[in-house]
């Protein structure tokens, strides 16, 4: 890992993340040895497919996984401070105050029995000393600022009243409502259409320029990743597959998963083909390997891959693969199946 | 909303219409005996007879019996019980109607009251020792009949400890709330009570399993993410969202028992309310009684009805625009 863990300058700070669950069939690993820093004003792409335990690792650091069969072990430390295992009033005030969360699909993020006014005022309440009349006024000016036009009047409406896009506003207005240090947007743009898609993503980056947030995103979208991320988490299987900024992992992927993932993105320019897959099934989280959790699926496949590889590589740039550089050099020169782009 | 409230009572008069023409064709259109010789008595005179005929028009066609037996029924008040000739029909619902009344309105306060605190407790609680125990408690007191928990409350309240614990017990019966009512709560304390366990444990367990399922919804995750605490997520999101349900199981349930399904704890606790008229009348085949007690039972189900629609719309902003 590039910084250390005494480092001031990171917003958060994950180190070796892990969350299990016990159920009938045995212990299921959903997130397996997690490790990433979010500098300030960073954002960070959590990137994987279904299950690949990107959503649990956040929802279980901020408390939000409430399974009494859970077990989270590892440390989690917000501007220094430890939040793991901190108690309901503390983390209560994390959440939410400290810390904004956008969630994937806003047509049943919201309470459907309240005005959208009503929902971030509570919001602001359960923070701040405002009083209700300045809350209120605060609610209305931040609809404002997530694009909602007459936001006066929206205000006092109720969530069935507004479209899956601004909805999403009202949701976004609401994490923003207390000023965190970190915004936590889980798949914000999965449920929406793709012109609403991008609309919600400017937002996000002009909202996120002017209050200076860090930003984790969760997603399984590569589009969305090149659009927002400074750096990128590659997860499969609960474990980190690759990390590293941006820019590197997509021009140069280093995992053989990463090749996969983004051999995956359609091409608008390619009609007429088959849609590029990663062969196999994603492993069930209750039977992770021992080894390297991407081998059975992985076409590199080789005998030390039975044994777990360590996140290496250079600078920022790390990946969790047993090929040599050589190696690497020598596939990705070859073949043109396993995906990445040119 | 006005137009909501006004459209609702315009369809709930509607329905009234139709149930009282079906209710008078049922009773008074089909062959059987002849009306006019049961409204006059046993041994009325040929001219008494022809009287009463002319007076409900049973020779006249249908809808104008219809009208003149409604004149008699609800405006002159003269139609009487076919086994107590002198005995009108409205009066006797008028008396019998305060007894359900208070009988119902008390237990479903209690019932509401114990329905709820136990669905929280128990929804608050789920995976601990005490949710299923308050289940349990539930399901017990749904499994109890009626009429068997109130013949065993009978037995320890006026019998076995009526000499000792339960002495402040008065013996089985009625007392108007205008006459005392310190009498009035202690006549009905125990039918309360009575008529309260079998709800309550209907409403606790219908209300944790809605806690639940909201428990599970996003918007719970969104409040938890909001940083809200845990008792007010429970109250002012899960519940409220939960309470849509409630209302329209208790407007069907309190729209029955005001309507006589009640009955089986009036008879067992000795209460003269509507249930035990209708039951007396159905047992003579008292038909004016009968009809009388149905339309009142009709009202009070259509008008709860239309009461929780309105509920409803007040609850639920969802709902308004239709």
């Amino acid at each position: 890992m590039p910084d250390d863990p005494t480092s001031t300058e990171a917003v958060l700070s994950v180190r070796d993340l892990k969350v299990s669950f016990a159920t009938r069939q045995g212990e299921l690993r959903a997130v397996d040895g997690l490790s990433f820093d979010v500098g300030s004003k960073e954002v960070l792409g959590i990137v994987g497919e279904s299950g690949s335990g990107k959503s649990v690792a956040m929802y279980s650091m901020l408390g939000l996984v409430r399974d009494s069969n859970v077990t989270i072990s590892g440390s989690v430390k917000f501007e220094g401070r430890e939040i793991l295992g901190l108690g309901d009033k503390e983390m209560q005030s994390v959440r939410g105050g400290d810390v904004g969360m956008i969630f994937q699909d806003p047509m049943t993020a919201l309470t459907p029995v309240y005005t959208v006014g009503w929902q971030i005022v509570e919001q602001i309440r359960a923070h701040t000393d405002l009083t209700k009349a300045q809350a209120k006024a605060r609610a209305v000016e931040l609809l404002g600022e997530v694009g909602i036009p007459n936001p006066q009047r929206r205000a006092g409406q109720f969530p069935h009243e507004f479209s899956g896009g601004m909805r999403q506003r009202v949701v976004i207005a609401m994490a923003l409502s207390c000023n965190p240090r970190l915004l936590i947007a889980d798949e914000p743009t999965t449920a929406l259409d793709v012109t609403t898609q991008a609309q919600i993503l400017d937002l996000m980056e002009k909202l996120q320029q002017s209050y200076g947030s860090s930003i984790v995103i969760i997603t399984h979208d590569m589009g969305v990743i090149a659009e927002m991320a400074d750096r990128v988490v590659v997860m499969y299987a609960g474990r980190p597959a690759e990390i590293g900024p941006e820019l590197e992992v997509v021009r140069f992927p280093r995992h053989p998963y990463t090749w996969g993932l983004l051999g995956a993105v359609p091409r608008v320019d390619s009609k007429n083909t088959r849609l590029v897959t990663i062969p196999g099934v994603s492993v069930s989280p209750l039977d992770v390997p021992d080894g390297c959790a991407f081998a059975p699926r992985c076409e590199h496949r080789m005998a030390i891959c039975d044994e777990r590889p360590a996140l290496l590589g250079d600078g920022e740039h790390v990946d969790a693969c047993w090929l040599s550089d050589a190696q690497r050099v020598a596939i990705r020169s070859g073949s043109k199946t396993s995906g990445g782009r040119p | 909303m006005v137009s909501f409230i006004i459209r609702r009572l315009i369809s709930a008069v509607l329905v009234l219409f139709a149930i009282s023409v079906m209710v008078f064709l049922i009773f008074f259109a089909t062959p059987g005996v002849d009306p006019a010789a049961r409204i006059a008595g046993r041994s009325a005179s040929p001219a008494v007879v022809a009287a009463v005929r002319a007076s409900f028009g049973l020779n006249r066609p249908l809808p104008i019996r219809y009208l003149l037996m409604m004149e008699h029924l609800f405006i002159k008040r003269d139609l009487t019980s076919y086994v107590n000739p002198n005995t009108p029909v409205i009066p006797q619902i008028l008396r019998a109607a305060p007894v359900t009344l208070s009988l119902v309105l008390g237990a479903a306060l209690i019932w509401l009251l114990i329905g709820v605190l136990g669905g929280v407790v128990a929804a608050a609680n789920r995976g601990k020792f005490i949710d299923p125990l308050i289940m349990f408690v539930g399901i017990a007191a749904v499994s109890v009949p009626a009429y068997w928990l109130g013949e065993v409350v009978n037995y320890f309240t006026q019998s076995r400890f009526h000499s000792s614990v339960f002495s402040w017990v008065p013996s089985s019966g009625y007392v108007s709330i205008t006459t005392s009512p310190v009498q009035w709560a202690l006549h009905l304390v125990f039918p309360w009570l009575t008529l309260a366990a079998l709800y309550a444990g209907i409403y606790a367990r219908v209300l944790r399993a809605e806690l639940v399922n909201a428990l599970n919804e996003d918007y719970v995750r969104t409040a938890r993410a909001k940083g809200l605490s845990e008792r007010r997520i429970l109250v002012r999101h899960a519940l409220r969202c939960s309470l849509v349900a409630l209302v329209s199981l208790f407007g069907l349930d309190f729209g029955a028992l005001i309507g006589g399904a009640a009955l089986l704890t009036e008879v067992v606790m000795g209460l003269p309310g509507i249930g035990q008229l209708t039951y007396n009348a159905l047992q003579s085949l008292d038909l004016p009684v009968i009809m009388g007690c149905v339309m009142y039972a009709a009202f009070f189900v259509v008008f709860a009805n239309a009461v929780v629609d309105v509920l409803y719309a007040l609850l639920d902003p969802r709902v308004r625009v239709a």
